[in-house]
């Protein structure tokens, strides 16, 4: 099975785990992903706030891009939330208004570029893995089962609300990642806030209603005993684990609870070597929690130290500032 | 912006009329029946100055300058939770992403207590124009240092986390074809308004 791959920017950096993680389980899983090539940021909730036309033309020029990929059998994969909503939203909102259609195309072929709305169909990498490769083949590649790992599965928001090219699960209640982790050998633990949202870019905004969001899902499954909570997004990837130590601080709670990609978990059940799925990225150490799986996973790297007084700060910084 | 109402409508546009038409597809806001689903489901509810619902009565009472000062938009985690409840199916998201765009064209969120939003939205896409790709982490990074100096102490081991642990750029990367998509960009801003 060959697909259009967009790994959005934070697949490129922060969330370089769960890019590593996805190529590694497509492999055995005979998936074949083709990156669009030069594809540009999806906008994130950003652009729309300020420009909606350039929203759409933004997103425009990816699907353009993914429509010109040979073989990909008018397919594009986003394993982002946010990448995965902004592309079918584009695609859905030109199907539906002609006239925004045309704009688009006006502003795409500025750029030498045409999209015909429908023409490829936006899909989730979670998904692809639980319909198209389906249970049962994922079930034949389990050689070292996550037998008694206890785990928290966390939907998020966008990849099942609102479903601008439908649904491929419940919006309120979906299974489909409970049941791939059962897959593996896993327990699934009750998680009632599993489609609760993590607050996504809020931590610039207002960091205390960020953190309420935060602290309300870690507490929910802690309430559960889940060793882990399992995840799909990158944004909620960042939120619950970067932020999980501000959180504890805020509300002078005590929370360790690893948060990683299902593809890691889907990774370690096949076997793979925990380094080749970025498992050691995280900030909450996820080996107390693997170890019960018998996982040899790396320590995190750079463990925590003392800044020095010295240390200047990672002021990250514009070229042209320079 | 308004042009494809304004045509079939005999009387000058309502406040409600331009909200509807600065939003794509067709978000169905006039048919709100006020049942608070969408208030009740919203999970910064309790921070917002006004429930999606109340918002949504002031628009229809067209209370212009009071809704577009208001904090509720920028609030919004666009968690889509009102939109798959409403039983109008009114798109409230996609509302909120209008008032927003609203309230930066006149100038009055600086009047409500989000008034730093906007700046990290323009930054962010400031950013992806000059270089496709954006910079999510390293733009947080500067955006909360310059907001939240005193909490510097406490922020910046994160941050110093991030970068060792090769999760943080700190500088933007570019695409390749960067001139094809200002190109793009430029002509939807000329085209610009609503569709
Ligand atoms: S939503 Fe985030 S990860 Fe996805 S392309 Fe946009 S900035 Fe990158
Ligand atoms: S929970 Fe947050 S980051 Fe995750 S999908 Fe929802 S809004 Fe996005
Ligand atoms: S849920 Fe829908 S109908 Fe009910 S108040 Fe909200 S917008 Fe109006
Ligand atoms: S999408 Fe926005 S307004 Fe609607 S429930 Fe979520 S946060 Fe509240």
């Amino acid at each position: 099975m060959k697909y259009g791959y967009y790994p959005g920017c934070s697949l490129e950096r922060n969330a370089i785990a769960y890019h590593k993680s996805a190529m590694a389980v497509a492999a055995p899983l005979e998936i074949e992903f083709v990156e669009v090539e030069d594809w540009n940021c999806c906008g994130a909730t950003e652009y729309i706030t300020v420009d909606l036309l350039g929203a759409h033309a933004l997103v425009g020029r990816n699907l353009a891009l993914a429509a010109q990929q040979p073989d990909n059998g008018h397919q594009l994969v986003a394993p982002c939330s946010a990448c995965f909503l902004n592309l079918s939203k584009t695609d859905r909102y030109m199907l539906d208004s002609p006239e925004l259609a045309e704009k688009v195309n006006a502003a795409l072929a500025a750029g030498g570029l045409h999209y015909t709305p429908g023409s490829v169909r936006v899909r989730h990498l979670l998904d692809v893995i639980v319909n198209d490769v389906g249970y049962d083949a994922v079930a034949e590649k389990v050689t070292r089962p996550l037998q008694g790992l206890r785990v928290a599965p966390y939907y998020g928001c966008l990849i099942v609300r609102p479903g601008y090219q439908g649904v491929f699960d419940d919006p309120e209640y979906p299974t489909s990642l409970d049941k791939l982790m059962r897959t593996l050998g896993a327990k699934v633990v009750d998680f009632p806030l599993k489609t609760h949202c993590c607050g996504g870019h809020m931590t610039q905004i207002s960091q205390s209603t960020a953190f309420e969001l935060i602290r309300r899902l870690l507490k929910n499954a802690a309430d559960y005993d889940a060793d882990v909570i399992v995840t799909l997004c990158p944004m909620c990837q960042l939120n619950l684990d970067a932020y999980q130590d501000a959180v504890n601080r805020h509300f002078k709670t005590d929370y360790h609870i690893p948060i990683l990609y299902f593809t890691q978990l889907m990774g370690l059940a096949f076997g793979i070597p925990p380094k080749e799925l970025g498992i050691g990225k995280e900030f909450v150490d996820a080996r107390p929690a693997l170890a019960k799986v018998g996982a040899e996973a790396p320590a995190p790297e750079a463990p925590r130290r003392k800044r020095r007084p010295k240390e200047a700060l990672p002021m990250p910084r514009m070229p042209e500032e320079e | 912006m308004a042009t494809a109402t304004t045509t079939t409508l005999a009387r000058a546009p309502t406040f409600l009329d331009e909200v509807i038409a600065a939003t794509p597809g067709d978000p169905h806001l006039e048919l709100c029946l006020q049942c608070g689903t969408c208030g009740g489901s919203c999970p910064s509810g309790p921070d917002m100055d006004h429930t999606p619902r109340h918002l949504f009565a002031l628009i229809a009472a067209g209370m212009k300058d009071e809704v577009l000062r208001s904090n509720t938009p920028w609030y919004c985690v666009s968690c889509y939770y009102c939109m798959a409840r409403c039983p109008q199916e009114i798109h409230i998201t996609d509302l909120m992403y209008t008032l927003k765009r609203m309230a930066i064209q006149e100038g009055l969120y600086r009047e409500s207590s989000a008034a730093e939003a906007p700046e990290f939205s323009e930054t962010f896409i400031d950013l992806v124009e000059n270089y496709g790709r954006s910079f999510e982490l390293g733009l947080a990074t500067r955006h909360y240092l310059r907001h939240h100096p005193l909490d510097v102490v406490k922020m910046a081991p994160m941050a110093l986390d991030l970068l060792r642990k090769g999760r943080m750029d700190l500088t933007p990367r570019r695409i390749k074809k960067i001139d094809q998509l200002k190109a793009i960009l430029a002509k939807a801003r000329e085209l610009g308004g609503a569709a």
